[in-house]
């Protein structure tokens, strides 16, 4: 009898528990709730200060509130919004970079808002659009930043070194071994196989096209004629030692980028921010050049990184997707939120008006030698290649960390790397039911 | 988490050593002593690592010598306080939050059941018992995403409770627990309390629980260190930054995009500070295991 009192107690214990878990739940009941009072939006973004500039958009349209709810980044966060979309509570709005939209949309993440934001085309460049409409009549996200490559470099060393800026990729090497001869200690930059962001946006550079599709199969040609010109291009530098073969964003790197044992980067238009961080000693004394090219005197880059802000199937669910596409229109087109996205957060607006105005008229403090950093940036933006990403690029960039870290570390070959990229993707293409070409 | 074993009693060599007495000198054994010496050092190194970087400046960190403590510490301080209006501290209040409550939750779950199991005979005990040691090998990692999808279906998900209730049922603790109460309580002091006509809650709340404080203080630290810890569970549950943990917290401060200069120093100096309060739960609950060696309420 006694055991029998307990148990009910533990029940009524349980019970109680659950009770109040529901009364302190105030996520998602809310939404259906406040159909009449004003609109409630979430975003997801990993970008600092973000809450600021919806704060903007919070003071001037008091009948849809948007609460900015800071994430971390990265690939992770890709998997982290699919399984809540899975599971019915993705927030309305998302921030994702490029090469993550296929797999969001593949996924059913993203919302198609091209009736609500279609018109915002005009305010973007070509190569830009292009990666949120993944090449079809649908717009799955609005472009908020861009990050096309360039080259920085040492300026003092050069001079000390009398190194002469290279414009192409043939001068690049040369300098690089021209280097090497003064200075055995030095390197003009390293190959990370830890980045395969960075190698992407070199691919784009030469001409490279990853995931294109046909009717409905995937052509995947990671390891076609022009990325294979990159791979072999850095597979001699590393293998002459020519360039150093450490991966970046390590402390030895920092180190490396501080001391001057590095004297150039092969960067994108944020690398002043990770300066900043990394090497704080050289303040100054770097400077942007366009990034060299394949063919003299054309100007051609790729990218590395940037992301765009999308409008998930949830919010087209609880009825908020007019209400969240116009305010990813307005974050990323209205001169108030531009201002307030290059001012609070600092990102390179995808926005082409923004991008030469007077948002961007000041170089940023970590080149102050270079006062016109944002117009030979914006200079650089207008060759940028147009990326073409498919739904599993983590699976390739996966790959890439894995087949051209071996190679880079035995200095081996950068072209067998590449096949084996290539094999992985397809593979996991097929694997996951996709028609593969 | 060396710690965990408590103190040995010291045993120092003879005080006075007694010269060409029969017993042979003692010799030191170099090689288990060089070994624990490099475990020791394997396990000191990171943490030197972590306390001398949260002293350097953001100037310092990559450009000073490694081990060399830095002139930041306090400038670090002040800026991770200050950090987006403090919200760093709000994280170290989550955790608290979820791994005190947690764990107290936890341990006194784990205490009934395991007594429960020790105690009584009852049909299925043996089922309910090799279940909860099945779980005891499942790692918690792999449960993430399916308790993730039953909260979501409880409407529970991006709430407090989503990281809270997980952690509640434990099985190593429910294992420990009974393997503690078998040992620790004697059925002859069972049988006594009946005798005297104690009621069956009564006889747990006033017998068998005292006894059992040493195991539930094991339990309970075990639990706090692994929410504490934890970074998945509330990584996959949470949306909403205001209740995330110190783990998920700072995870945060590292991906923030490529925009931003990397917050390391701010990443390094919290991370120290969360260790902090796990170092001093240890030393403050040391003592309660000490306990056990004293108690001890039959001669057998």
């Amino acid at each position: 009898m006694h055991r029998r009192l307990a148990l009910a107690a533990a029940a009524a214990l349980c019970g109680t528990l659950v009770l109040s878990a529901c009364s302190s739940d105030g996520g998602s009941g809310d939404a259906a709730k406040a159909a009449s009072g004003p609109v409630k939006l979430t975003f997801w973004s990993w970008a600092p200060n973000m809450d600021k500039v919806a704060e903007v958009w919070n003071k001037a349209h008091p009948d849809v509130q948007v609460s900015v709810l800071k994430q971390a980044g990265g690939d992770d966060l890709v998997t982290k919004t699919i399984t809540a979309a899975k599971a019915g509570n993705a927030p309305d709005l998302i921030q994702a970079e490029y090469q993550a939209l296929p797999t969001l949309v593949s996924n059913d993440v993203l919302a198609d808002i091209a009736k609500q934001a279609g018109d915002a085309k005009s305010q973007f460049a070509d190569g830009v659009w292009k990666q949120v409409t993944l090449g079809s009549d649908a717009v799955y996200a609005i472009p908020e930043d861009t990050a096309p490559l360039a080259f920085y470099y040492r300026q003092d060393l050069f001079e000390q070194y009398g190194l002469k800026v290279p414009t192409t990729w043939d001068e690049f090497a040369a300098t690089a071994r021209a280097l090497k001869q003064q200075a055995p200690d030095k390197s003009l930059t390293t190959f990370s196989a830890n980045d395969p962001g960075l190698f992407a946006g070199l691919a784009q550079q030469a001409g490279a096209a990853w995931w294109t599709t046909s009717g409905e199969s995937w052509k995947v040609a990671i390891d076609d004629p022009a990325t294979k010109k990159v791979a072999d291009f850095w597979s001699g530098l590393v293998k002459d030692g020519a360039v150093d073969n450490q991966p970046m964003y390590t402390p030895a790197w920092s180190k490396a980028l501080n001391d001057g044992t590095q004297v150039g980067w092969v960067s994108a238009v944020w690398a002043p921010g990770v300066l900043t961080s990394s090497a704080p000693d050289t303040k100054g004394k770097w400077a942007m050049a366009p990034l060299p090219q394949w063919e003299s005197g054309a100007s051609v880059t790729g990218s590395w990184g940037g992301s765009a802000t999308g409008v998930t199937t949830g919010a087209v669910k609880s009825g908020h997707a007019e209400a969240a596409a116009k305010f990813a229109t307005w974050l990323n087109t209205d001169p108030e939120a531009l201002a307030a996205l290059v001012q609070q957060v600092n990102v390179y607006p995808a926005a082409t008006s923004a991008q030469t105005g007077s948002l961007l008229s000041a170089a940023p403090e970590f080149f102050a030698d270079q006062p016109d950093f944002y117009a030979r940036a914006a200079e650089i933006a207008k060759g940028t290649a147009p990326a073409a990403w498919g739904p599993n690029v983590n699976v390739a960039y996966s790959a890439f960390k894995d087949a051209f870290g071996k190679a880079a570390q035995d200095k081996g070959d950068f072209g067998a790397a590449l096949s084996a990229m290539q094999r992985s993707t397809v593979e996991d293409l097929k694997k996951n039911g996709f028609q593969v070409g | 988490m060396s710690t965990t074993t408590a103190p040995a009693p010291r045993r120092t060599a003879p005080a006075l050593p007694r010269k060409g007495s029969a017993a042979a000198p003692r010799r030191t054994a170099w090689t288990p002593t060089l070994l624990l010496l490099l475990g020791a050092v394997y396990c000191l190194v990171p943490v030197v690592w972590v306390v001398t970087a949260a002293t350097k400046s953001r100037q310092e960190l990559f450009t000073t010598f490694t081990y060399a403590p830095g002139s930041g510490f306090w400038d670090n301080l002040a800026e991770l306080s200050s950090y987006r209006g403090g919200v760093y501290w709000q994280w170290m209040a989550n955790s608290a939050l979820y791994a005190g409550a947690g764990a107290l939750l936890s341990a006194a779950v784990s205490g009934v059941t395991g007594y429960a199991l020790a105690k009584y005979r009852f049909r299925g005990r043996s089922t309910v018992f090799n279940v909860l040691l099945a779980g005891v090998l499942m790692p918690p990692i792999t449960l993430a995403v399916p308790q993730y999808l039953l909260m979501s279906k409880a409407g529970l998900a991006d709430s407090y409770w989503s990281v809270l209730l997980p952690s509640v049922l434990s099985p190593y603790g429910i294992y420990l627990s009974r393997i503690y109460a078998e040992a620790a309580i004697p059925d002859e002091v069972v049988e006594a309390a009946r005798v005297d006509g104690a009621r069956e809650w009564r006889l747990f709340r006033s017998v068998a629980l005292p006894m059992m404080v040493p195991g539930l203080v094991t339990v309970f630290l075990f639990q706090f260190v692994a929410i504490w810890n934890n970074f998945l569970l509330p990584y996959i549950m949470l949306g909403d930054d205001h209740k995330f943990p110190v783990t998920v917290g700072l995870y945060s401060l590292l991906q923030q995009g490529a925009n931003e200069p990397a917050l390391y120093t701010l990443v390094i100096t919290g991370a120290l500070l969360s260790v902090l309060p796990l170092i001093a739960l240890f030393l403050g609950m040391q003592r309660y295991w000490r306990v056990d060696l004293l108690s001890g309420a039959v001669k057998s």
